[in-house]
This record gives C-alpha cells, sequence and structure tokens, in this order.
C-alpha cells in the first residue's frame, strides 16, 4: 500500500502540487486521472523517486521514502517496476535483453536462470517469439508490452504506469488494460496508473484519484464515477458525448 | 551566473558518477563496447586523417626551405616536431571532440528525451556511473588512438617526402632522429589522458542534463562540440605552459 499525505511540489514559483493525500491499494488497479496540465505527471513522479517534494509525506508499506537512508532507497527501488508512456526501452539492447536487464542488475541469477525467467515473463504477455527483435522492429503496442515484462520480471511490490495506452489502438489498449489488471491480481502488486483515458477508467479503474489544478478533486472508483455529481468530474468524464450517452444508458438501466 | 552554475554541475557530475557502482559483470561490458564505439571505430578516420596531414605538414615545410644552408633532413625533424608536439593530441582531438563527443551527446541525450535515463534511476540505478563512467574508462586507452596517429603521421610525412622528391629517405630518416626529446612524447601523452576526460565528460555533461526533444539533442551535440574544442585549447595552452616552458 502507497499512502500520501499532503504532498506539495512547486517549480520556482509555480505552485504544482497543492496538498494531495490519498492512498494507494495492494492488489488493485489504482488510476490517476485528470486533463493534462492537472499535475498528474509531476505526481506519479514524486511517487518515484524521481522529484524531490516540498511538503507531505510518501509511505510504501509504512516506509517514508524520505527518511529512508540512500541503501534502503535503492532497494526500494529496486522492487518498483515502471512502464514508461513511450515505453523507454534501452535501443542498443534485443527485447530479451532489455527483459533481463533488471535481473542483471539486481540478482545472482546465472545466465540460464535469467533466460527461463525472460522467456516466463515475455509468455506472460503474449510475446513468446519476440527475444531477438530489436524495440525498433517492434510495434507500439508490443514495444508497451516489453516495457510491461521489464516492469514485472524482477517481481516488482508496486508497479507504475504512465499512460501506457497513448498512441496505441483502442483494441490494442484494451489488451495493455487487461493485461495490466491480470498482472495487478495475479502478483497482488499495487499499481498506480497515470492516465486520461476513459475506456482504461471504466475497464481497470478499481480506484481512482482525480486531479485539478494540483489537488486531489475526487475520489472513488469505475463504479462510482458514473454517479457522481460533481461538477469537476462529470465535465472531465463527459466531454466526449459517447460517455454522456452511456451514462445516460446506465442511469435509465438504473432506475 | 549560468557559466557558473554549469561549471558547478559539471564539477557535481564528475563527483556523483563515482558514487553507487554499477556491478562488474555489466560495467565490463560497458566498458568494452564503449572502447568499441569510442575508440577502436575511431581508427580508420584517425589513421586517415593523421597518414595524409602528416604528409601535407612535409610538403608545406619542405617548400619553405628555400636556403641550400639548411639541411634536408630539417623537413622530417619539423614534421616530427609537429606530428608528436601538437597535431596528433591537439588537432585528432578537436576532431574527436567532433567525432566521438557529439556520438557521446547524442547517444545520451536521446536516452535522456525517450526516458530510458529516468528508467535507470526508477530501477535505482546511478545513471551517471552506468552511462558515463565506462566512457571515461574507455577512453583511457585514447593515448593508443595517438600514439597511432603520430607513427602514421611521421610515416605519411615520409611517404610525401620521398615520392614528392622533396628529400631523399635517409635525410628523412636523419631528421625524425636528430634532438629527439623523450619528454616531448611525454607531454604529448600527459595532454592526450588531459584532453581524453574532457572529451568523455563534456559531451556527456551536454547529454546528460539537456531538456527537450530530438531538435535539443542536434543543438546539444553542436554545443558539446564547441565546449570540449575550447576547454582541449584552453588546456593545452595551459599545459604547454606548464611543462615546456
Amino acid at each position: 500500500m502507497i499512502e500520501v499525505k499532503d504532498l506539495q511540489k512547486s517549480f520556482g514559483e509555480a505552485h504544482i502540487l497543492k496538498g494531495i493525500t490519498t492512498s494507494f491499494n495492494k492488489g488493485k488497479t489504482n488510476l490517476i486521472i485528470g486533463q493534462s496540465g492537472s499535475g498528474k505527471t509531476v505526481f506519479l513522479k514524486c511517487l518515484l523517486g524521481l522529484f524531490n517534494y516540498e511538503g507531505g509525506s510518501i509511505s510504501y508499506d509504512g516506509k517514508v521514502f524520505s527518511q529512508l537512508s540512500e541503501d534502503d532507497k535503492r532497494n526500494l527501488r529496486a522492487e518498483i517496476g515502471m512502464v514508461f508512456q513511450g515505453s523507454a526501452l534501452f535501443d542498443s539492447m534485443t527485447i530479451a535483453e532489455n527483459v533481463m536487464f533488471p535481473l542483471r542488475m539486481f540478482t545472482k541469477q546465472s545466465k540460464s536462470e535469467m533466460l527461463d525467467r525472460v522467456d516466463f515473463v515475455l509468455n506472460r504477455v503474449n510475446l513468446p517469439d519476440a527475444h531477438n527483435k530489436m524495440p525498433s522492429e517492434a510495434s507500439g503496442g508490443m514495444q508497451k508490452r516489453v516495457a510491461i515484462a521489464r516492469a514485472i520480471v524482477n517481481n516488482p511490490k508496486y508497479l507504475f504506469c504512465d499512460e501506457p495506452n497513448s498512441g496505441l489502438d483502442p483494441k490494442t489498449a484494451i489488451v495493455i488494460d487487461n493485461l495490466i489488471q491480470e498482472i495487478t491480481d495475479e502478483y497482488q502488486i499495487t499499481t498506480v496508473i497515470n492516465s486520461h483515458d476513459m475506456n482504461s477508467v471504466m475497464e481497470i479503474g478499481e480506484k481512482i484519484v482525480f486531479l485539478k489544478d494540483g489537488l486531489k478533486a475526487w475520489e472513488g472508483s469505475n463504479k462510482t464515477i458514473f454517479k457522481t455529481d460533481n461538477e469537476v468530474v462529470t465535465d472531465f468524464v463527459y466531454s466526449s458525448n459517447l460517455f454522456k450517452r452511456v451514462r445516460k444508458m446506465y442511469l435509465e438501466e438504473n432506475e | 551566473m549560468t557559466y557558473l552554475s554549469n561549471i558547478g554541475a559539471y564539477f557535481l557530475m564528475i563527483v556523483e558518477m563515482f558514487r553507487k557502482p554499477t556491478k562488474w559483470r555489466v560495467m565490463r561490458e560497458l566498458i568494452f563496447k564503449d572502447i568499441d564505439d569510442l575508440i577502436i571505430n575511431s581508427l580508420g578516420i584517425v589513421s586517415f586523417i593523421a597518414f595524409f596531414v602528416g604528409g601535407v605538414v612535409t610538403i608545406q615545410t619542405a617548400l619553405n626551405i628555400d636556403s641550400p644552408l639548411i639541411p634536408k633532413s630539417l623537413v622530417g625533424f619539423a614534421t616530427r616536431q609537429s606530428i608528436i608536439l601538437e597535431f596528433a593530441p591537439t588537432f585528432i582531438s578537436i576532431i574527436m571532440a567532433g567525432k566521438v563527443g557529439s556520438f557521446i551527446t547524442s547517444s545520451i541525450g536521446t536516452m535522456r528525451v525517450t526516458e530510458q535515463i529516468d528508467a535507470l534511476e526508477v530501477m535505482g540505478i546511478n545513471s551517471l556511473n552506468y552511462l558515463v563512467f565506462p566512457k571515461t574508462i574507455a577512453l583511457l586507452l585514447y593515448p593508443f588512438l595517438i600514439s597511432i596517429a603520430m607513427f602514421l603521421g611521421i610515416l605519411g610525412g615520409m611517404a610525401a617526402c620521398v615520392y614528392g622528391g622533396f628529400s631523399t629517405l635517409e635525410d628523412y630518416i636523419v631528421g625524425i632522429q636528430t634532438d629527439f626529446t623523450p619528454f616531448h612524447v611525454t607531454y604529448a601523452f600527459i595532454k592526450t589522458f588531459v584532453f581524453a576526460f574532457l572529451l568523455a565528460t563534456i559531451p556527456s555533461y551536454h547529454g546528460y542534463y539537456m531538456k527537450g526533444g530530438a531538435l535539443e539533442v542536434g543543438k546539444a551535440s553542436t554545443t558539446s562540440f564547441v565546449w570540449t574544442s575550447v576547454f582541449i585549447i584552453l588546456l593545452n595552452y595551459l599545459l604547454t605552459q606548464m611543462l615546456l616552458s
């Protein structure tokens, strides 16, 4: 479980995060949503320890990140898997080498053990024959799946995904969403996804934190987001006509 | 103020580069890869330039000797001195700032733009140690490249001298042996080690701390070439003043 208390972050005069308090549960897919510029990416980078923050605290299963020694921070990071928006695969390595990378860095496994594990996770993300391809030879969806494989290869306790569906067609996006949810359930990982894709919200938003102007504007789940009267949320969610119609149908069905 | 903050950040980067070392079995591979990328892949261009510039130095020296009182062996002597003292260590380093420097800046800069450096950091890897340290170690072999440049420069001078009919082979060989001071080679290698460090770290700094997208990667490569050249020239002057005068 990840707990965030009164998190504040500024860049010079610009106050980006203005005191966010929330928590992300183990074994759940937790979504951070909001419009562009709402502070989602900064929030995620603070959670990952890539940005220092001025106020508040973040704790991982009771361990307050800012109070950890450098060694403990490094150990904690080894328990984190991250799927970047652009996949961030190492373009000088093959797909198998990319997936093997965390194992080479953090374990003392033999090469055959590492290869077995790589085979296993590449099968898990439905890429059994992609070992020797270079990232540039893989499609966007494949790259995302490789990034997920790399993120889970070392059995992380926490999985972070920054807009995992950006640039993907709707069908592939659903495949990626489902894969993330299955992995979260299967390995009981605390998964935090940064997204503004409403399909993801509906499909896998077991917990949703809605950010606006650096503040938490709403918190709930994919089951409650249709029912909320919070204007800020409805403005965002129903900015698409499709979702307006979906909501209407949902409310009619439940009347 | 920006210059001062950049200089400060550069030195902090160097300190950080030695912290939290990467596993040796991974680092060893990175070092060999960088030796291949930075040294072995530069052999061709360095050899080509050294050979022909050596020839040009010889021809120009020979053409400027009009007086019959000056011995023909001076051509070999002047070529040797020019190549060992200045051409091989400094001129080749400026070329390497363009070739190797822009390669380092653009490869690290692209990693920054595509979040690969963030990926390393999230995993708890010291990205500076992972990316910059192996390049610095690989460039410790840079004097090997400069030795080849020295040899081929003098050889190119000999070919131009003999086949151009400027003096005989015997005169040229007498010339390159005349008043040989071993310390000049030491001085050249001291410079080479300093330049190697600059060649590894300044382009890395510009790549690592760049902001923006693909266009900025190109700009960072240009800036890194300019600053690496400036510092090579400046330190060349300072080291010459300290070691030779």
